[in-house]
């Protein structure tokens, strides 16, 4: 098991550092700083130009081969570069990285929870009423992009405001800009601002648990296991929870880490269109200005949460499920 | 289901012409599309998508506007005998450039399903039929392709979408990072069917491997890799309206609905009809795609049949 596991986080490693460096090659290739620069006004001279982008390691005079070196070099000192602007990506970064994980945290175990708790109860309910509208919702939700989703909540956001006449729901930006106070007034309108893209978020996870759940329940519902529970005698309701359900719940659990991983990516949209000064906002905004070391900071950190997702995935697999043995 | 009766001729009490002196040979083919026309969901899927893939064809040539054209005397309009579904900010006409972006959006979808599943079946049935170093080489390459941050990438490249067949490299790097799941489990059939005896005789005959895979592997699990590249239509259109909508997916002039959505976002409380129509247009031509696609997984897969509701 452990030498399972050590050859397996061994080559995500290996992974872990071939993404970064192809992400890094790839923008430093195809970006282009030195039109950043270069669009400044006054427009500066060629050798200020010059100058600046040598000291952010982005001159593309340069050899890329020398650059990826002296930026590899930089990487395992735990310096990431500095940003176009001049400033130090690392402390940026973590700062960007708590944003969205606290944002899909919220989302992914508020989503998770809804969807077991409704797919599960749908399986049991099986073509009643309530598992043919679950169902429903569910399909009808997977089939509307997340940033449809965004938005139009936005929108009934404001035509609810509108109705209120006061700004009842918050939907720009992390917190209130210059809000000062006492520590829960700070926690309490950092909550308030967190409401909607939370829910957008949950919203669109919900359906893939929903039915992810269901399946997984209504497999584990006809299983021998589940008859001999009831035939020995155990309630339903003891061997609906006691022996279904937490069996139908390993696969989901691996699901969730995956997702949980895939969601810093699929994040940004919404923290894109809510204001959120998260990763996936970052990386858009840092496309946008030729900023090559945010980029290759941020696909690390992509690849690090989905590799560590996937490595807690395969631990929890291994430990939940005893049919499992490596 | 076909029938079954076993009757043989001179059982048969009354005429035989019509009826097969023995049982008709069982048509998968003709048992799953059976099946799949009395799905109440494929059907009302299949006229969807049909009436939509029309209106995305006739609509920019019945309309008087062209794509991109502004009408500068109808700004953020409403709904008139000019301009059927408005007008936006700059006078483009919405109906003009939902049914183009339509048209792109659906042409793209197909697209990147058609060239990942490829990939996918390609790749997983080398993998599974070889084994070894194949299977390790390509299995790892899946890997490293699931890391690799395709968003980052797609974002950085969409700078050569632009122009004449850019959105053709959309196409073609959507296709390159959405291979990879289906590819392990195309892996895990092949595997399973290797040591079926027709696969054995096939080899003793002396067929040459890439024949077996093409002839014999890959047939076999042809419903599944039918119904995968269902799925995987719906979610190369989200995908290409999330980037698109960003301005890091299909680039001017062509328009996709990821485009005319995020032009008409901004005016969505103020002009609805901005927003609306190409938002419905995208939301009925995925939940269609859908319909079809859960649909046949079920004519398909006789395991999850249980689960219907």
């Amino acid at each position: 098991m452990g030498k399972f596991l050590a050859r397996r986080l061994l080559n995500y490693v290996v992974l872990i550092f071939l993404a970064t460096s192809f992400a890094y090659l790839l923008a430093a290739t195809n970006l282009y700083p030195r039109g950043y620069f270069e669009q400044m006004q006054p427009p500066p001279s060629p050798e200020a130009v010059n100058a600046q982008l040598d000291a952010l390691n982005l001159n593309d005079q340069t050899p890329i081969a020398q650059r990826y070196l002296t930026w590899l070099g930089g990487i395992f000192t735990g310096d990431f570069g500095k940003t176009i602007q001049g400033g130090d990506v690392a402390s940026q970064m973590w700062m960007k990285a708590g944003v969205t994980l606290r944002l899909i945290t919220v989302a992914t175990l508020l989503g998770s929870f809804l969807g077991i708790a409704i797919g599960a109860y749908a399986a049991i309910r099986q073509y009643r009423a309530f598992d043919k509208s679950a169902t429903a919702v569910s399909f009808f939700v997977l089939s509307v992009p997340t940033v449809v989703i965004a938005i139009v909540v936005q929108v009934l956001a404001v035509s609810i405001n509108d109705l209120a006449g006061f700004q009842l729901l918050r939907y720009s930006g992390e917190y209130t800009a210059g809000f000062s106070g006492e520590w829960y007034e700070l926690l309490l309108n950092r909550v308030y601002h967190a409401l909607l893209p939370t829910l957008v978020l949950a919203v669109a996870l919900f359906a893939a648990f929903a039915r992810y759940q269901r399946n997984m329940m209504l497999d584990v519902l006809g299983a021998d296991f589940v008859r001999t529970a009831m035939a020995k005698g155990l309630t339903r309701r003891k061997a609906l929870f006691k022996h279904a359900l937490r069996t139908a719940l390993i696969p989901t659990i691996t699901y969730f880490t995956f997702t949980f991983g895939a969601l810093v990516s699929g994040a940004t949209f919404t923290e894109k269109i809510y204001g959120w000064h998260g990763m996936g906002a970052w990386l858009i905004d840092s496309i946008a200005r030729h900023d090559v070391h945010v980029v290759a900071a941020v696909s690390w950190f992509m690849a690090i949460t989905i590799m560590a997702a996937s490595f807690l995935s395969d631990i929890l697999y291994a430990w939940l499920d005893p049919r499992v043995r490596v | 289901m076909s029938q079954t009766e076993d009757l043989t001729e001179s059982e048969r009490p009354d005429g035989a012409e019509e009826t097969p002196s023995i049982p008709p040979m069982p048509n998968r083919a003709k048992d799953v599309l059976l099946q799949l026309l009395r799905t109440r969901r494929v059907i009302i899927g299949l006229v969807l998508i049909a009436l939509l893939a029309a209106l995305a064809f006739l609509g920019p040539v019945i309309s008087q506007w062209g794509i991109g054209e502004r009408d500068f005397t109808a700004r953020l309009e409403g709904i008139s005998p000019d301009h059927w579904f408005g007008t936006n900010h700059t006078g483009q006409d919405i109906f003009t450039q939902s049914t183009a972006g339509l048209q792109k959006s659906l042409l793209i979808g197909l697209l990147v399903a058609l060239g990942s599943t490829v990939i996918a079946a390609l790749v997983g049935s080398f993998a599974g039929y070889f084994g070894g170093i194949t299977d390790r080489v390509l299995m790892w390459v899946a890997d490293l392709a699931l890391v690799l941050p395709s968003f980052v990438i797609l974002a950085i490249l969409s700078t050569h979408f632009v122009g004449q067949g850019g959105w053709l490299i959309l196409v073609i790097l959507l296709a390159a990072f959405s291979w990879m799941v289906t590819s392990k489990m195309v892996r895990g059939l092949t595997i399973s069917l290797r040591e079926r005896e027709y696969i054995h005789a096939a080899r003793f005959m002396g067929v040459p491997p890439h024949k077996i895979i093409l002839r014999h592997i890959l047939p076999n699990m042809s419903s599944l890799l039918i119904a995968d590249a269902t799925i995987m239509v719906s979610t190369a259109i989200i995908g290409e309206t999330a980037l698109s909508y960003f301005g890091l997916g299909v680039q001017p002039p062509d328009v996709s609905l990821g485009v005319v959505i995020a032009n008409g976002a901004p005016y969505a409380t103020t002009a609805p009809w901005v927003f609306l129509f190409p938002t419905v247009l995208l939301v009925v031509l995925v939940l269609a795609v859908n319909m079809i696609g859960d649909g046949l997984r079920d004519a398909l897969d006789p395991h999850s049949k249980s689960r219907r509701s």
